[in-house]
């Protein structure tokens, strides 16, 4: 690919690229979130079209306009979020867009199921045929991902971020299948920001820096912290400043707790534990085993189907949402589009909206003290630096994702709450401001503040918190100090006990 | 024209689409083009149509010079229930609701306050305010129903308004017919207290149907702009409309929200009712199709951008409209240009996303631009 | 009993309408676009339908050649009357209820203005033979409506183009990534519910009335809309619906079959069906098999 350019509404996303890839061989693409990866990717997969450049395969010049021509091309593309239909089987998934039919043109599914389990023996991606993609884990669907490429005859496959959602297991797994492709002789682009796979299975890396190319390396020349480096721009500091824990009385204490997801499917089994004042409990798992069920649960989102949950004395169990935050929980939610802001309101309209219906924001007959409401963001978008093109009045939706998640913390931690709930902190966020949230953090936990933090990156729970608890299936496998345990092992209990993810 | 010239118009075109406002008046007039071409592509006269909406405006006959104020007063009634049918789904809107079902809730009000006319105490003032009130609640009562099956049982509000839309005219005729000197389409005339006549009005504008109704239209527009925009209940609402579950996880109790703003939605429609019975017709009315105001709130709402002011502008154009319909029937133009008319104006609001989309790919042209210079 | 049985020609005359109508919806709603202007589009049909039939009456036209005219014109003019609903919606986005509005207004004036140019009334002038009943004494508009619903179990279930569409209302970026023309195949969904609307409009006029006027429809088109949703997006559920809905309405008709119920006013039958829908909508609110995709507008390359 040479001399790649894209642009999106606000943003250049490639800024001419030149990326060259040796058939045969794994090539990383490495940047944080937002370098432009993903964009030359998918304008390799015919996603997106460039706005100039050229792309040559085997040194014949191509015009790769949709995903069609890519997959002729043999190009295929593993998605970081899965392409897949829920409520179809996962052949169905596989042979989408490319049917087999029987001479009256109906569909011929059953001739589809042989050819899918073929490959699932050539290549040992053991997944059942049959299941529907709902009904399987998430390291089976990125497998049904894998097949689909295989099923095209893909000879270029691409890997956007793979291992996001998979336990320290499947990662390992997935280097292995990997591996084991290139043996097959397929050319793989692994897009990742994870610099330990990078080492792990790469044999060449192309760092991308703001939509620049910043080098290639070979990934056996370098160390961790020179890709990191080149990734960021600057000296990275892995380490967190953190002072020893000085822990104080139970602020939450959760008792037995059962919670259901909307289907009305258990998630949470018989949780029980205990956050006390200046003390950080993470909750380590991966995604899916009741993490999210679990804060639902505690905010309120969802309820509880028994158990107790006390906040200071208070039992919360059964209050509304609203009288929940009024007892002092604070929340920064996982989904922050989602539950965190409203994206057509200012920044000062979302600082207000957990206590807007309050004196001194609320005046007499229920009237709004607007110049209030602006005057307290400001003081909070000066406290935390947050960038924003019209101060206050600048629409949430706007910001970019640092700055929203820093206008939701702001707003969080200037209503003091007693126990301070936080999900994924640093999701999409790049580096600059992944810092800063876990800086701020850590400053609430000194100032002795309660927090329970739950993060699907174990490096962020291994370095922030004072408590770790494991949790597989919705309830709680073990809880260690920090230091006691190691990435490893928790790593065994996340997996440990999913006994239907098939070898 | 210079490059430099050519981008400022463009950039300043395209800012310009931005402001809802104009976007309101360029999709009026196009599609009063749109209708003027259907007129002259049947063969009618479009100047007639227009001689017709003027006459209607000003109350001045540009084929015979004369002038009758009546005009100007049926105008200005006419708009009342479209004024209020649309602030009724200006409001449910900004609660990211869709409620077509102003119809239904104004045949309540309509049906209510018939009711109440000829049934209630024949005390002076009393009288026609308890009607009104009464057309108040039903219509919030009507429209509750809606937000209720909405926030509990997820019921979809474009169907449901539309059932008890449908309900509402068959159960208004079940009633009406029940009602004192019922023949097939009318009742006994109202008595005196029950009446909205207001006798400056009819004087200044030779005896048209203008009433007390007007008062309280301009009433409904301050409540509404005041509540939506200045209280912590409108900032709820508002808030729920934009982001219905971020407004839920910071405590905003969304299923309360959106019940009463689909009452207050209610309301206003009920009230519109009230008034059209009370206001412009001396009796009851057992009505065998719809009135169609509650329609037509949509249209109004969408091109008033579900604000106060701008849907008191747009009910006074489609009042404009209804008006000069009689005028322009008699001038050989099939009243129903209107209805065109009113029907393109949604489907052209609808495109509005589409201008969005334009302004995207200008500022991608220009951000190609920059690189490329680079 | 024997009048039980008279009155099932009777409900399936009803039914037949809003079915093929639901079908359309419901397979333009599995495509991801939700289609509410099929009231609209179902007087479209209507109004056409009588027009045509009525003038082609009158220049001696043999019935069947005249009928099969008229639901052809009905049904083609119900498509191109869609195709404002899909160039708003898939190719510019446009919010998909408002833009179906906008269709059911336009409609309303469109077809009465037509037959003021036409026929210089509110409504078009009476045709004086519509369809005729069979021997069992049912219009054919019932097997046309089994036809549409066993069509369209085939085309979305057993052909490839079924699996794309469907799809498409499921996971559109999915669609797109292997290959498949999202825009494409909603149009044509789109279309077909159009062009379906169209002709049930059609089969209503030509067979319960005798000309169009603005209350023709009344709300069947909802009431189609409905049994999409109650019949939870299949064929079969919502062939089930239909049944329903079109029983509720039948029963002012058939009402005065049965002397105990005469004595009722009609207008409590007339609001039957609305009550129905309403209930049956309240009590097996299906939200969640509704296709998940469904009414939001897709974006290239937004995920």
């Amino acid at each position: 690919m040479q001399g790649i350019t894209k642009t999106f509404p606000g943003v250049v996303a490639n800024d001419n690229v030149t990326l060259k890839v040796k058939e045969g061989e794994i090539l990383a693409l490495l940047g944080e979130n937002g370098a432009g990866k993903s964009t030359l990717m998918s304008i390799l997969f015919g996603a997106y079209s460039a706005d100039s450049g050229t792309i040559r395969i085997h040194g014949k010049e191509v015009e790769i306009k949709n995903p069609n021509i890519a997959t002729e091309l043999k190009i295929g593309m593993v998605h970081q979020h899965f392409q897949l239909v829920q409520n179809y089987s996962v052949t169905e998934n596989i042979v989408l867009g490319r049917e087999p039919v029987n001479k009256w043109k109906v569909l011929d599914i059953p001739s589809a199921e042989k050819r899918v389990s073929q490959l699932i023996e050539q290549y040992g991606l053991r997944v059942d045929p049959k299941a529907l993609i709902e009904d399987i884990t998430v390291g089976m669907q990125q497998r049904v991902e894998i097949l689909k490429v295989l099923y095209r005859n893909a000879n270029i496959i691409i890997f956007d971020e793979p291992t996001a959602v998979l336990t320290p297991q499947e990662i390992d797994e997935l280097m292995e299948i990997i591996r084991r492709l290139k043996t097959e002789g397929k050319t793989i682009v692994l897009i990742t920001h994870k610099l330990k796979e990078i080492k792990a299975v790469a044999d060449r890396c192309t760092v991308l820096r703001r939509g620049k190319v910043v080098d290639t390396v070979d990934v056996a020349s370098v160390t961790e912290q020179q890709l990191a480096e080149m990734m960021v721009g600057r000296s990275v500091k892995f380490e967190l400043d953190k002072s020893p824990c000085k822990i104080g009385t139970a602020v939450l204490r959760v008792q037995n707790v059962f919670i259901n997801d909307i289907q009305g499917n258990p998630k949470v089994h018989d949780l029980s534990f205990e956050v006390h004042e200046g003390e950080i409990l993470g909750i380590a798992g991966v995604d899916g085993n009741g993490q999210s069920e679990l804060f639902y649960g505690l905010t309120g989102l969802c309820p509880v189907v028994s158990g107790k949950i006390i906040l200071s004395g208070v039992d919360i169990t059964n209050m509304s949402i609203r009288e929940r935050i009024e007892q002092g929980l604070g929340h920064v939610p996982e989904d922050r589009q989602k539950h965190g802001l409203v994206s057509d309101f200012s920044i000062s309209e979302n600082c207000a909206i957990k206590n807007y219906y309050l004196p001194p924001l609320t005046k007499r007959f229920g009237l709004l003290d607007f110049p209030l409401m602006k005057k307290n963001a400001q003081t909070l978008i000066k406290q935390f630096d947050i960038r924003a093109g019209e101060g206050a009045d600048t629409p949430a939706g706007s910001l970019s994702g640092g700055n929203q998640q820093k206008v939701i913390v702001a707003r969080e931690i200037s209503l003091s709450p007693k126990v301070l709930l936080v999900a994924q902190p640093t999701r999409g966020l790049d580096v600059g401001a992944i810092e800063y949230i876990r800086k701020r953090i850590l400053d609430e936990r000194e100032k002795g503040r309660a927090i329970l933090l739950v993060s699907f990156e174990l490096d962020e729970i291994m370095n922030l918190c004072d408590r770790i608890a494991t949790i597989s299936k919705g309830s709680i496998v073990g809880t260690y100090k920090q230091g006691e345990v190691t990435e490893r092992e928790i790593g065994l209990m996340m997996a440990g006990s999913k006994k239907g993810d098939a070898q | 024209m210079s490059r430099n010239k050519q981008n400022r118009l463009v950039s300043g075109g395209s800012r310009l689409l931005e402001s809802d406002a104009v976007v309101s008046v360029l999709v009026v007039i196009l599609g009063f083009l749109v209708g003027t071409l259907l007129v002259a592509l049947v063969g009618r006269k479009p100047s007639n149509m227009y001689k017709a909406i003027f006459q209607a405006f000003s109350g001045y006959n540009i084929d015979n010079g004369k002038m009758n104020v009546r005009y100007i007063g049926e105008t200005l009634n006419y708009s009342v229930p479209y004024i209020l049918c649309g602030l009724s789904m200006g409001f449910a809107e900004r609660v990211g609701l869709f409620n077509i079902g102003g119809e239904g809730q104004y045949i309540m009000g309509m049906t209510v306050a018939q009711v109440f006319a000829l049934l209630g105490p024949q005390i002076p003032v009393f009288q026609w305010v308890a009607c009104i009130v009464l057309a108040i609640v039903v219509g919030a009562i009507w429209g509750g129903i809606v937000g209720v099956l909405k926030a509990k049982y997820e019921v979809s509000e474009v169907v449901s308004t539309i059932m008890l839309n449908y309900i509402s005219l068959y159960l208004s005729r079940i009633i009406c017919f029940q009602l004192p000197g019922a023949t097939t389409y009318k009742t006994a005339n109202f008595p005196p207290t029950a009446s909205l006549s207001n006798s400056f009005f009819q004087r200044i504008t030779n005896d048209s149907t203008l009433n007390n109704g007007l008062f309280m239209m301009v009433l409904a527009v301050l409540v509404f702009w005041f509540v939506m925009e200045k209280t912590r209940l409108g900032y709820g609402m508002r808030a729920t409309g934009f982001n219905k579950e971020a407004a839920r996880a910071s405590g905003i109790p969304v299923v309360k929200s959106i019940t009463i703003s689909m009452a207050i939605s209610g309301a206003f429609a009920g009230l519109a009712g009230g008034i059209v019975a009370l206001g412009s017709f001396k009796y009851g009315r057992i009505i065998s199709g719809m009135d169609n105001y509650g329609f037509d709130g949509i249209a109004v709402a969408l091109v008033g951008n579900c604000t106060a002011g701008g849907t008191m502008i747009a009910g006074f154009l489609f009042g404009l409209l209804k008006n000069a319909q009689a005028l322009m029937q008699s001038k050989q133009i099939p009243k129903e240009i209107t209805y065109i008319i009113q029907g393109l104006i949604v489907v052209f609001i609808a495109l509005r996303s589409g201008l969005k989309l334009y302004q995207e790919w200008l500022e991608k042209k220009r951000l190609q631009k920059e690189v490329a210079i680079k | 009993m024997s009048t039980f049985f008279g009155v099932v020609p009777s409900i399936l005359m009803i039914v037949a309408p809003i079915l093929i109508t639901a079908i359309g919806g419901m397979i333009c709603e599995k495509s991801g676009v939700v289609n509410i202007a099929l009231e609209g589009l179902m007087s479209i049909g209507a109004c056409t339908a009588a027009a045509t039939q009525t003038l082609l009456e009158a220049s001696k036209m043999t019935s069947g050649l005249s009928l099969f005219t008229a639901l052809l014109l009905g049904s083609l003019l119900g498509g191109l009357f869609s195709l404002i609903h899909a160039v708003a919606s898939i190719n510019l986005n446009a919010d998909q209820t408002i833009s179906g509005t906008g269709i059911n207004l336009l409609a309303t004036g469109v077809t009465i203005f037509a037959s003021q140019i036409l026929f210089n009334a509110d409504r078009t002038k009476e045709f004086k033979m519509g369809m005729q009943t069979d021997a069992l004494g049912i219009y054919p508009t019932a097997y046309i409506a089994i036809v549409v619903v066993i069509l369209s179990w085939f085309i979305l279930y057993k052909l490839p183009f079924g699996m794309h569409l469907r799809a498409c209302g499921e996971h559109p970026s999915a669609a797109e990534s292997v290959g498949i023309n999202v825009r494409k195949i909603r149009y044509i969904a789109v279309l077909t519910s159009g062009v379906l609307a169209g002709l049930a409009g059609g089969c209503c006029v030509l067979t319960q009335t005798i000309q169009y006027t603005s209350n023709t429809i009344n709300g069947r088109g909802f009431i189609a809309l409905a049994a999409v949703s109650f019949g939870r997006w299949t064929p079969l559920g919502v062939t089930g619906a239909a049944l329903l809905f079109g029983t509720a309405q039948a029963f002012a008709i058939v009402a005065n079959n049965f002397p105990a119920l005469r004595v009722l006013p009609t207008e409590l039958f007339n609001i039957l069906p609305y009550v129905v829908t309403l209930v049956a909508l309240v009590l097996f609110s299906g939200k969640n098999y509704a296709p998940r995709a469904s009414g939001k507008p897709y974006v290239k390359g937004a995920s």
